[in-house]
């Protein structure tokens, strides 16, 4: 994994709801402790801007997009099981 | 279309030829349709076909959320129908929404629920401000999706959503082994539930519609076989024989004033049935073109059927004993439609016979063999057809004329469609070749029954002459 690479990450929610607050929350956390500084979060609200969930094709909330590094992944809840979201945006490898 | 009865809630059209009669005036307005079969039966097409005449027939936009195909495949697929997707999404009057879930790429950790998917949906629906609604076909997200239960509540919520809404949405699913479909979604869809069926018998594909279930209305309760053709899907509903069409008095000529003086009014009843049976070389299709022409001297459009010989054929026969088809095919009046019937399935046939008939009005129909149209079904299905085709018929006051051909030996009661169609028809004659007298031929003609007029009882000897039929001895 390169050092210098950035994580761009877009967060999508429905209004201020319990499940996207911790969603948010979760995140931030993970990504403070894991790529200080390297990470962008961006959060879309669909209740103001609907038209923006066809792109990424959202179909639940939350679900957070990492667009960079490629590919596209995709993680849907709050994001509560650490290691799952770390593995799922490959910001750590598999444990063997 | 039905004419609306007594319901206690509204009804949207359905834009399916054939189904408002079966459904009663169409699909309960504001409710969700469950909508099911196999695949390959026609689920998507179905549900496009009501979206799309939804806003040309009825001016009601429509949204389809696609969890299968992506907008152009969907393009692509229905433009064969005469569909033109992208006109109507130019025209701000259809919306498609490709919900593409990809369990590859997709994690899940936590609780989430599925507003996004409701976000869009309400999205398009505001956006061309739809009255229908298609979700093709939302099994799709068990696939997809880990959480089996949420996603079972969450699509009982979106069905709820939908009825809040108060829009009319079909919603397809895939059919399960022990159950309608593969999710159990008939669980959550309650009010109105279509059976879409394929099958191949005699090595004929037919297609059959069957209304489960539809909650607060009267429904037919057949299977009713249903076409996909270059214009769109029909179902063909199998009337029940009702028995209250109104009876002409008025006489018309069968062409022959021989034949016409053996009937005691002086020709047959306008809008009735006559089948004419007989052996081969009997001259049934002689007759059959008298008839035809008749009703063109009247200014009569016909109908012709002709199974075993070609237009050109029958024309040029024809003229050889005084009948000249020629100008009234050019004038209009007369329009053969030629066609092997093992080329295509039954209800195709009707099919094909209902719309010319919707497109060309005709007064008089005939249909040269109708015995030719049993080699291609069952007997039950050839009798349903042809209890289907008469009634059409009797209901638009057509005359009808059917041949039929029959076997040598002891004829009248053995074959299968003069057990059918006699019955039905309200004028029967029997034609048969009698052995040689002299050195002519002679052909004898038996009127078996004539419906409410007097005709003669015995056989009479008949020949083809230039000048039509003759019998040898016109009784008294």
């Amino acid at each position: 994994m390169a050092k210098d690479q950035t994580w761009e990450l877009r967060l999508y929610i429905a209004g201020q709801t319990p499940k996207s607050i911790l969603a948010l929350n979760n995140i931030t956390n993970y990504c403070e402790e894991h790529l200080d500084g390297r990470y962008s979060i961006e959060v879309v609200d669909l209740l103001k801007n609907p038209q923006l969930a066809e792109g990424d094709q959202i179909f639940a909330i939350p679900t957070l997009v990492r667009k960079l590094p490629e590919p596209i992944r995709k993680i849907i809840g709050d994001l509560s099981n650490k290691e799952k979201v770390l593995v799922g945006l490959n910001i750590r490898p598999v444990k063997s | 279309m039905a004419k609306s009865k007594k319901t206690s809630f509204l009804k949207t059209p359905t834009g399916i030829n054939g189904l408002d009669e079966i459904t009663n005036g169409g699909f309960p307005t504001g409710r969700p349709i469950l909508i099911c079969g196999s695949a390959g039966c026609g689920k998507t097409l179905f549900a496009m076909q009501f979206l799309v005449k939804g806003i040309t027939e009825f001016n009601e936009p429509g949204v389809f959320m696609s969890f299968e195909e992506t907008g152009e495949d969907l393009s692509q697929n229905v433009r064969s129908l005469g569909f033109d997707l992208e006109k109507l999404k130019a025209e701000k009057k259809l919306r498609i929404d490709y919900v593409r879930i990809e369990r590859s790429e997709i994690e899940e950790t936590g609780e989430y629920d599925l507003e996004a998917l409701f976000i869009r949906l309400n999205h398009a629906i505001d956006a061309v401000g739809a009255k229908r609604v298609v979700l093709d076909t939302i099994e799709s997200l068990f696939g997809g999706m880990q959480d089996i239960s949420l996603l079972r509540s969450e699509i009982r919520r979106l069905f709820q959503w939908l009825k809040e809404k108060g829009v009319t949405a079909i919603i397809t699913g895939e059919r399960g082994e022990n159950m309608l479909t593969r999710q159990g979604l008939e669980e959550y869809i309650s009010d109105c539930v279509i059976l879409l069926d394929f099958r191949v018998i005699d090595q004929i594909a037919t297609r059959r519609l069957r209304i489960v279930k539809y909650r607060g209305s009267t429904h037919g309760t057949n299977e009713y076989p249903f076409l996909i053709e270059e214009d769109g899907i029909s179902v063909i509903p199998v009337t029940s024989l009702k028995l209250d069409y109104k009876a002409s008095e008025e006489i018309i000529s069968t062409g022959m004033p021989a034949l016409d003086k053996s009937l005691s009014g002086g020709g047959l009843y306008r809008g009735g049935s006559t089948l004419i049976t007989g052996t081969a070389g009997t001259a049934k299709t002689i007759l059959a073109a008298h008839f035809a022409a008749s009703s063109c001297k009247r200014k009569e459009r016909v109908l012709y059927f002709s199974f075993e010989e070609s237009p050109d054929q029958l024309v040029r026969n024809m003229a050889t004993i005084g009948i000249n088809f020629k100008p009234m095919i050019k004038s209009g009046l007369l329009h053969i439609h030629a066609s092997r019937p093992s080329l295509q399935g039954l209800e195709m046939h009707l099919l094909v016979i209902n719309k010319l008939l919707a497109s060309l009005a005709p007064r008089t129909v005939i249909i040269d063999p109708i015995s030719s149209l049993i080699t291609i079904g069952s007997n039950s299905e050839v009798r349903g057809m042809l209890v289907r085709l008469m009634d059409t018929l009797k209901i638009n006051r057509i005359n009808a004329l059917f041949t039929s051909l029959t076997h040598t030996g002891n004829t009248e009661y053995i074959d299968t469609t003069v057990d059918a169609v006699s019955s039905l028809a309200d004028t029967w004659i029997d034609l048969t070749n009698e052995p040689y007298k002299a050195d002519d031929r002679v052909r004898s003609l038996l009127i078996i029954k004539a419906r409410g007029m007097g005709h003669h009882n015995s056989k009479q000897d008949f020949t083809i002459t230039h000048k039509g039929l003759q019998f040898l001895q016109q009784k008294a």
